[in-house]
């Protein structure tokens, strides 16, 4: 395997609380999660020479970011894209530090969209900017379900995929979420109504909010953050924790278009890049974090990720499959995803926290001698305009 | 307090003002152009097929079919919150271009519509502009 391990993740942290009830702000939520997470790497704040945010912490972020970290880094990348912003920030982290402007990188997000009563996950509504593509589709009050629900429904058109497969998804989440405490936790404190392992008939029967998509295909909305440090090779030897190489990204954006096909999305245009990259197959595989806002999400994305063919997902997640403990693999979302354990709005970040957990062995799901994972974010919205960021890592 | 109103688009947007001044006269433009003969829609100035664009303003019939569509039983917005269930739908228009709508005038939207099926353009008339909503044909 001809890899090039030029940057790996050193250091992580996930802010615990999913409720901070308005008494913590995002900027405040990124930078205890950036000491914690430079501390986990056994680095300081003066080690870091770039900055990537997605601008969570308020408009103008390459100016302020810096001044409130108190530092001075070299490189400042705001690439804004969404939940996926981090897997961005990620391929750009090792494209810099591969390049020799930075050896030590942070990316950091927070988010108090709980506290906020922010209207994501089931009652979201999109739009409302002037961007001439909003111009022409806040009338027709397309919730944010239901962008989503309609990816659905013209998928089980095309491919007779079911309300029980997709239902998969959310079970095998959940199962993972019940091991995890924190996980636990924020569905007890966000109120969760049945906090337990759910079944397909759980899914299936739980209240429709868009049609197809049911209350349990839905992602929570809680508060919450992390930071994940990103380092050069030297640099990476000597910290605390075992490197987790960032093998191969991939980037892209998709859109509607005229005539288009809805049931795919940017990752098809994504994934070849990060997997060519990193010189591995899905096949190879053994943890996959993918995006998890709905349940149609994960299944398309598995898909378009090379998982299965295109159309066959339904039967492919079935049985069980995504379960950690499922030698069948790969072993999905197993710190409970966004539809378990966290989903402040721009769930990306966790996406990388749970790979490299799962890459050092320290994840509540671990599955045994995970080697390779895959993190796949999608940011915007996946049944109109969105984004995807592939990245795969790997382990010594 | 007056009841909550659609949200209704800028008639200023720079790049689909044109499209909005036509829906007065109840006309659904779209624009083609004529050198590489790419549909544009939404609307804009440049064309996003080649870089001779010489973009062409059409009139579509009005009539098209269900790409996709869902029924939404839960909305937070001040307006829609009264509606539901209403259907969202991607409506493929006959001459090319894809727009997201409402279908209305079916009593049952979950039993009622089918993907791929036929549908007509509704104008929901507004003090300044029309709001092109579909129907089944």
């Amino acid at each position: 395997m001809s890899q090039k391990r030029d940057a790996a993740i050193v250091g992580i942290h996930e802010y615990p609380s999913r409720d901070v009830e308005g008494e913590i702000s995002p900027l405040q939520i990124k930078a205890e999660s950036a000491a914690k997470a430079l501390s986990d790497a056994g680095l300081n704040w003066s080690d870091v020479d770039a900055i990537y945010d997605a601008g969570d912490g308020g408009g103008m972020s390459g100016l302020n970011i810096a001044e409130y970290f108190g530092l001075n880094p070299n490189v400042i990348d705001t690439t804004g894209v969404g939940g996926s912003s981090y897997e961005f920030h990620a391929a750009h982290a090792k494209r810099d530090i591969a390049a020799g402007k930075a050896k030590v990188a942070l990316l950091t997000y927070g988010s108090t969209a709980h506290s906020n009563a922010r209207a994501i996950g089931v009652g979201g509504r999109g739009g409302g900017s002037m961007h001439p593509a909003e111009n022409m589709d806040a009338f027709a009050g397309m919730t944010l379900i239901a962008n989503y629900a309609m990816v659905a429904h013209r998928h089980m058109h095309q491919y007779g995929t079911t309300s029980e497969q997709l239902a998969e998804i959310s079970v095998a989440t959940r199962y993972h979420a019940m091991r995890n405490p924190e996980a636990v936790r924020a569905m007890e404190d966000l109120e969760f109504l049945d906090i337990r392992e759910t079944t397909i008939n759980d899914v299936v029967n739980s209240r429709m909010i868009a049609d197809p998509l049911h209350l349990l295909e839905c992602c929570m909305i809680s508060d919450g953050g992390g930071a994940v440090v990103i380092a050069s090779p030297e640099v990476a030897r000597d910290c605390r924790k075992p490197p987790v190489w960032i093998l191969g990204s991939g980037e892209a954006t998709k859109y509607p278009k005229n005539g288009g096909d809805i049931t795919s999305s940017a990752a098809v245009q994504s994934a070849p890049q990060a997997f060519g990259e990193a010189g591995v197959t899905p096949g190879e595989i053994d943890i996959a974090m993918i995006y998890d806002s709905f349940s149609i999400t994960v299944l398309t994305l598995l898909e378009d990720l090379g998982f299965c063919k295109k159309g066959e997902g339904g039967a492919w997640v079935s049985g069980g499959r995504l379960r950690f403990d499922n030698p069948n693999g790969p072993a999905l979302n197993t710190d409970g995803g966004g539809l378990s354990s966290n989903h402040p709005g721009m769930r990306g970040i966790f996406l990388l926290i749970e790979a490299a957990r799962q890459l050092r062995g320290e994840s509540t799901s671990q599955v045994k001698d995970a080697r390779l994972a895959v993190a796949h974010g999608n940011g915007g919205m996946l049944g109109s305009r969105h984004s995807a960021g592939t990245i795969i890592l790997g382990r010594d | 307090m007056s009841d909550p109103k659609r949200p209704l688009p800028r008639a200023d947007e720079f790049d689909t003002r044109d499209f909005w001044s036509a829906t007065k006269n109840k006309e659904f433009k779209y624009q083609q152009c004529s050198n590489c003969e790419t549909i544009i829609f939404y609307s804009r100035r440049h064309c996003t097929g080649c870089t001779e664009g010489n973009l062409e303003w059409k009139t579509a019939t009005g009539r098209g079919t269900i790409y996709t569509f869902s029924v939404v039983r839960q909305s937070y917005h001040p307006f829609f919150r009264n509606q539901v269930p209403y259907a969202v739908a991607w409506i493929d228009m006959d001459e090319g271009p894809r727009i997201l709508s409402n279908i209305v005038g079916v009593t049952d939207p979950m039993n009622d519509l089918k993907i791929g099926q036929a549908v007509t353009v509704e104008w929901e008339e507004h003090e300044d502009l029309c709001i092109p909503l579909f129907k089944p044909a």
